[in-house]
C-alpha cells in the first residue's frame, strides 16, 4: 500500500518538473467561433513568417500554440491578433510541458498563485447604496404602473429618505383600496399610515434579492470585460456579500485593466424633446428656461441635446449587441432586448414613430473624494452617445444606424453590451506582482525548501543514524506527496505563504519521528529487546502524534475558513502537509524499519 | 530587592516541603528507570512569575504603544521597484513631494537597487486634491519613477488596500485567533482533563500575548502573514504542550506511588530530548525561511521564531506548572472502566 501511495504521489508530482512552454491561446468571442479553418489560417500565417511552433492543438473551441521562447511568443501573438481581428481573443499563456503519457492520467502541474507567476489581483466592491437607491426609484415607477393598471386613483407617489416610498391619496377609501392592493404585492412592507396616505418600504426579501442580483450581474459583466482583455486564465469570483475578486495572471498593464474593469456604466434610452429643441440655443445660453420634465445633456462632441427626463428603457434590459456594416456599407449596431424591454419598446415605438431617441451613457467614476467613513464618493457622468430616429415599430430586436464610422459602431456596441451594470463597482484592493518578482519568489521558495530539508536531514542523521535515514526518506516522500496532492486537488493553488507552509511542515514533520525514535531509545535502555522496543516505540508515540497533529490540523482548518488569499494558501499546504506527514513518518518509517530489522534476531539498533 | 527575597523564600519553602515529602517514601530516580530526573518544577514559580511579568509588559505595550499596523490593516498603496543604477532615496522623495504626495515612506529592501515606496491612506484633504488616495495611485507613482528616476525601473509589486478592507481583515484576524483558542480548549478538555485544558490554553494565550508584545515593543509591522504566523504559533505550542501532557497522563497511569510533582518532573525529563530536537529543527527551518524567504516572509518567520521559543518554554513552565497548581492528580487519569471492573469483582466472588 505504502509503495502504491508513494508511486501515485510521485506520478502526480512529476508534471511539476517539466516546467511550462510559452504559448498562445486563441478563442472566439462575440459569436465568432474557432474552427479548423481558423487553425489552418493561423498555421499558414506562422509558416509564412517563419515562426516555429512546437505544437498547434485545436480543442475545446480554442487553439493552443506552443512556441520556443518568449520573444517568438510575443511576435506570434501580434501577428495572429492583427490577422484574426477583434472577434477573437488572442492571449499569452503558459502551457504546462507535461508529456502526453502523464496528461492522459490527468496529471498536471500545480497551479501557481499570482505572487509566483505575476499578475494583478483586484477586489471590487459593489456600491449597494446606489443599487438600492435605483431599486427604490424603480419601485416608485412600478407602483405607479401597478395602481394605474388596476384603475386605482392616487394623488402622488414619491421616494422619501431612507428607502421609503410615500403614497398620497385624496380620500381614505382610495387609500384603503390601494393598501389592499399593495399588501398583495410581496415586494413591499407597510411602515406607517395616516388618514389619506401611507408609507411603504421595500421588503427584506426583495432587498436581499436585489443585492444578490447586483453582485451576480456585476460578476457576469466583469467576466465579459475580462475576456476582452485577453487573459489566459482569469478568475472572476464572488466573495462575501458584496465583493468580487478578479485575478488576471500575467497582466502587467494595470492601467488598461483598470480602465476596462473600473468603468462602471449604465445606459438609458430617452426621448428627445423636439418642440423644446426649437430654441435649444437660448436654453443653453440661459436666456430661456428648460421645459418642464426635460434636461440638457451633451454629446461626446459637445453638441447639446434636449431630453425628456423620463427614461424609456434602462440598459439592464439589453441582452446583447453587435456591430457590422450593412448592405450599403454603413456601420450599424444591432441590439437585442429581454422580454420586458421588448414590450416597453414596442409600446414606445408605436406611439413615437419617426421621432428621435437618444442613448444616454451614465458612468459612475471615482471622484477622488471620500465620505466620512472613508469610502470613495462616486460621481455621475452623463453623456449622449447616440441620437437616432425611430424608423419603424420594433420590439426586442433593432438596429441603430446613422453612425459615422465603423470604429464608432464598435465602440457603441461595446458600451451597450457592457452597459447593463445596475450598480457601480469600485476597486477596494489591488495587488500587482511583476513577473520578475514571481520568478524570484519561486527561486526563494525552492531554496528555502531545499535548505530546510537539508538541515532536517542532517539533524536526523546525526541524532538517530539509521532511523534518522528512515525519517529523512519519509521526509522526502512527504514532500513528494504534498506536491502530488497540491497538483491533484482542483482548488489548491501554490502561493508564497503556501511554500512557507511546506517548509514549515518539513521542519515539523520530523517531530513524529523524533517522538518515535526517542521512545524506542527509551524502551531499549529500559531493557526491552529490539523488536519489542520498535513496536512499543511506535505504539507509545502514536497518541502524542495523533493529538499533536490533530490540533495543528484544527488550526489549519480555522485559518482556511477565516483567511483570505495568501492565508488560505498557507492553510492548504499546512493541512495537506500534516496529513501526509503523519502517513509517511509513521507508516513509512515503520515499513522501512521492518524491512531492515524485521523477522530476524537483532541485538543492536542503529539509533 | 525586598520583593525578590520574598519570592525566593516562598520558593525554597515550597521545594523543601516537597523534597521531604518525597524522601520519606521513594527515590525519584528509581521511578525513571534509574535515570536522572531534572527538577524542572523547582524553578516553576520563578519562571511563572517571569512569564506573568512578560505578559503584563506585553499588555502594557499593546495598549500604550499599540502596533505598527501594516498596509493590510490601515489601507494605502505600496509600490516596489527595482532600478538599474543606484539612486538616492531623497530624489525619489522629492519627486513624490513635488507631485503632491506628502508623507511618502521610501526605503530600500533587500539590496540598494530594490526600493519600496509606501503611501498611507490620507483622509480627504479638500484643499489639495493630490493627497486623495485612490486606486490609480500605483500607476501614477510608476509613471513618476519612470520619468524622474530611472526609465528602466522595473515595477515589481503594486498593492492598494482600501480602508474598509483593512478594518475587516483586522477583525477577521482577531476572530480567527479567538476561534482557534476556543476549539483547542474544547478538544483538550475532551481528550484530557479540564485542568490540562486550562493549562494548555493559558500557555497558548501566554505565547500569543508575549509574541504580540514583542511585535509591539520592537515596532514590527503587522500584516496578514503575521496573523498566520500567530495561528501557527498556537498550533506549534499546542503540539509541544500535548506531547508533554500525553506523557504526564501516561506516567500518572504507570507510576503509582509518585506525587504529581514528581510525575510531572519525570515526564518533562523524558520528553526534554524530544522537545529540544523538534524545537531545534523547526527553529532551524524558520531561520532558513528568514534568510531565503525574501521580503514577503521576513516578518512571518521572525514572529514564528519568537513564538516557537516561547512555546517550548511555556509548555513546561506555564502549561505543566499551571495544571499542577490547579491540583492535577493521579485519580483523574484512571479510566473509569477499571473502577467498574473492581466493583464487579465482589459479586463474582460471592
Amino acid at each position: 500500500m505504502l509503495v502504491v501511495v508513494i508511486c501515485v504521489g510521485l506520478l502526480y508530482a512529476l508534471p511539476n518538473i517539466y516546467g511550462e512552454d510559452p504559448a498562445i491561446q486563441i478563442s472566439g468571442s462575440r459569436g465568432a467561433e474557432v474552427t479548423v479553418a481558423t487553425q489552418d489560417k493561423v498555421k499558414k500565417l506562422l509558416d509564412d513568417n517563419q515562426i516555429n511552433a512546437k505544437s498547434l492543438v485545436f480543442e475545446n473551441n480554442s487553439i493552443l500554440i506552443r512556441v520556443g521562447d518568449n520573444d517568438t511568443q510575443l511576435k506570434a501573438k501580434e501577428l495572429i491578433a492583427t490577422m484574426l481581428g477583434e472577434n477573437y481573443v488572442v492571449a499569452l499563456n503558459l502551457a504546462p510541458a507535461t508529456p502526453a503519457w502523464l496528461s492522459v492520467l490527468g496529471a498536471e502541474p500545480m497551479k501557481l498563485g499570482l505572487d509566483l507567476r505575476g499578475g494583478v489581483h483586484f477586489l471590487m466592491e459593489v456600491d449597494m447604496t446606489t443599487a438600492l437607491n435605483k431599486l427604490v426609484d424603480q419601485s416608485v415607477e412600478n407602483l405607479k404602473v401597478e395602481l394605474t393598471n388596476s384603475k386605482l386613483p392616487y394623488s402622488s407617489i414619491a421616494k422619501e429618505g431612507n428607502q421609503q416610498i410615500a403614497l398620497q391619496f385624496s380620500n381614505t377609501d382610495e387609500r384603503n383600496m390601494a393598501l389592499t392592493k399593495i399588501k398583495g404585492l410581496q415586494d413591499f412592507k407597510l411602515v406607517s399610515q395616516a388618514n389619506n396616505s401611507f408609507i411603504v418600504t421595500i421588503s427584506e426579501q426583495r432587498l436581499q434579492q436585489a443585492k444578490t442580483d447586483a453582485v451576480q450581474q456585476n460578476t457576469t459583466i466583469l467576466r465579459n470585460r475580462v475576456n476582452q482583455l485577453g487573459v489566459a486564465e482569469p478568475i472572476v469570483q464572488r466573495q462575501g456579500a458584496d465583493r468580487i475578486v478578479v485575478e488576471l495572471p500575467g497582466i502587467q498593464d494595470t492601467a488598461l485593466a483598470k480602465r476596462i474593469l473600473g468603468a462602471t456604466a449604465t445606459l438609458e434610452f430617452r426621448q428627445v424633446n423636439e418642440e423644446g429643441s426649437a430654441n435649444l440655443a437660448a436654453i443653453v445660453n440661459g436666456q430661456s428656461r428648460v421645459p418642464y420634465g426635460s434636461e440638457i445633456q451633451y454629446m461626446t462632441n459637445g453638441r447639446p441635446v434636449l431630453l425628456y427626463k423620463r427614461t424609456v428603457l434602462t440598459g439592464d434590459h439589453i441582452t446583447d449587441s453587435s456591430f457590422r456594416a450593412n448592405e450599403y456599407g454603413q456601420p450599424e449596431v444591432s441590439i437585442t432586448l429581454d422580454n420586458a424591454g421588448g414590450k416597453t419598446m414596442l409600446d414606445f415605438t408605436q406611439k413615437n414613430l419617426k421621432k428621435p431617441m437618444a442613448t444616454l451613457f451614465v458612468e459612475y467614476k471615482d471622484s477622488g473624494k471620500q465620505d466620512e467613513s472613508g469610502k470613495p464618493i462616486l460621481e455621475k457622468h452623463e453623456e449622449v452617445i447616440n441620437v437616432a430616429t425611430i424608423q419603424g415599430i420594433f420590439s426586442d430586436r433593432f438596429q441603430v444606424t446613422g453612425i459615422s464610422n465603423i470604429d464608432e459602431a464598435k465602440n457603441l456596441s461595446l458600451l451597450l453590451r457592457a452597459g447593463a451594470l445596475i450598480a457601480p463597482i469600485q476597486i477596494i484592493e489591488e495587488r500587482t506582482v511583476g513577473p520578475s518578482m514571481g520568478q524570484e519568489n519561486i527561486t526563494q521558495g525552492l531554496e528555502s525548501c531545499v535548505w530546510g530539508l537539508l538541515v532536517s536531514v542532517i539533524f536526523m542523521l546525526l541524532m538517530y543514524r539509521l532511523f534518522g535515514l528512515f525519517a529523512s526518506l519519509a521526509l522526502v516522500a512527504n514532500l513528494i506527496l504534498i506536491v502530488g496532492a497540491m497538483s491533484l486537488l482542483p482548488g489548491a493553488t501554490l502561493s508564497m505563504p503556501g511554500i512557507a507552509g511546506i517548509v514549515l511542515t518539513v521542519g515539523m514533520a520530523v517531530d513524529a519521528n523524533v517522538l518515535i525514535n526517542e521512545r524506542i531509545k527509551e524502551e531499549l535502555s529500559n531493557g526491552r529487546n529490539v523488536q519489542l522496543a520498535i513496536s512499543e516505540g511506535y505504539a507509545g508515540a502514536w497518541s502524542s502524534i495523533f493529538d499533536a497533529n490533530l490540533t495543528t490540523l484544527i488550526t489549519a482548518v480555522i485559518l482556511y475558513a477565516v483567511g483570505t488569499g495568501s492565508i488560505k494558501g498557507f492553510a492548504i499546504t499546512l493541512g495537506i502537509g500534516i496529513v501526509t506527514s503523519m502517513f509517511t513518518s509513521i507508516v513509512g518509517t515503520r515499513a522501512l524499519a521492518n524491512l531492515v530489522y524485521g523477522g530476524r534476531r537483532v541485538n543492536k539498533l542503529s539509533i | 530587592m525586598i520583593n525578590n527575597n520574598t519570592v525566593n523564600k516562598v520558593e525554597t519553602e515550597a521545594t523543601t516541603d516537597q523534597k521531604m515529602d518525597r524522601k520519606d517514601r521513594y527515590d525519584v530516580r528509581e521511578l525513571n528507570h534509574g535515570r536522572r530526573v531534572i527538577d524542572f518544577l523547582r524553578f516553576g514559580f520563578i519562571a511563572f512569575i517571569i512569564s506573568m511579568i512578560l505578559v503584563v509588559v506585553s499588555f502594557v505595550a499593546m495598549f500604550t504603544k499599540g502596533f505598527n499596523l501594516g498596509q493590510d490593516f490601515t489601507g494605502g498603496t505600496t509600490v516596489e521597484i527595482t532600478v538599474t543604477k543606484a539612486v538616492n532615496l531623497d530624489d525619489i522623495r522629492d519627486s513624490l513631494r513635488s507631485a503632491g504626495y506628502h508623507e511618502p515612506i521610501v526605503q530600500y529592501y533587500g539590496s540598494s537597487k530594490d526600493i519600496m515606496i509606501r503611501l498611507p491612506l490620507i483622509k480627504q484633504d479638500t484643499t489639495n486634491a493630490a493627497t486623495a488616495v485612490d486606486n490609480t495611485l500605483g500607476v501614477i507613482i510608476a509613471d513618476l519613477m519612470h520619468k524622474h528616476i530611472d526609465p528602466n525601473a522595473a515595477i515589481k509589486r503594486v498593492e492598494f488596500v482600501g480602508p474598509t478592507v483593512g478594518a475587516e481583515l483586522a477583525q477577521d484576524g482577531i476572530l480567527a485567533i479567538c476561534a482557534a483558542l476556543i476549539c483547542i480548549l474544547i478538544y483538550i478538555a475532551f481528550r484530557f482533563e479540564w485542568r490540562f485544558g486550562t493549562g494548555a490554553v493559558v500557555a497558548l494565550a501566554h505565547d500569543v500575548v508575549i509574541t504580540a508584545g514583542y511585535l509591539s515593543i520592537f515596532d514590527r509591522e503587522l500584516d496578514l502573514t503575521i496573523i498566520a504566523a500567530m495561528l501557527s504559533i498556537i498550533g506549534y505550542s499546542l503540539n509541544d504542550t500535548i506531547v508533554v501532557f500525553d506523557r504526564i497522563r501516561e506516567n500518572f497511569r504507570k507510576i503509582r506511588r509518585a506525587s504529581p510533582y514528581d510525575v510531572i518532573n519525570i515526564s518533562l525529563t523524558q520528553t526534554l530530548h524530544r522537545t529540544l530536537m523538534t524545537s531545534g529543527t523547526t527553529l532551524a527551518v524558520v531561520v532558513i525561511l528568514y534568510i531565503f524567504g525574501g521580503s514577503m516572509l521576513k516578518g512571518f518567520s521572525e514572529t514564528l521564531g519568537v513564538g516557537i521559543l516561547l512555546g517550548t518554554v511555556s509548555s513546561i513552565y506555564v502549561a505543566a506548572y499551571m495544571s499542577l497548581k490547579l491540583g492535577i492528580k493521579r485519580e483523574y487519569f484512571i479510566p473509569k472502566k477499571v473502577e467498574a471492573e473492581g466493583a464487579d469483582q465482589p459479586s463474582i466472588l460471592r
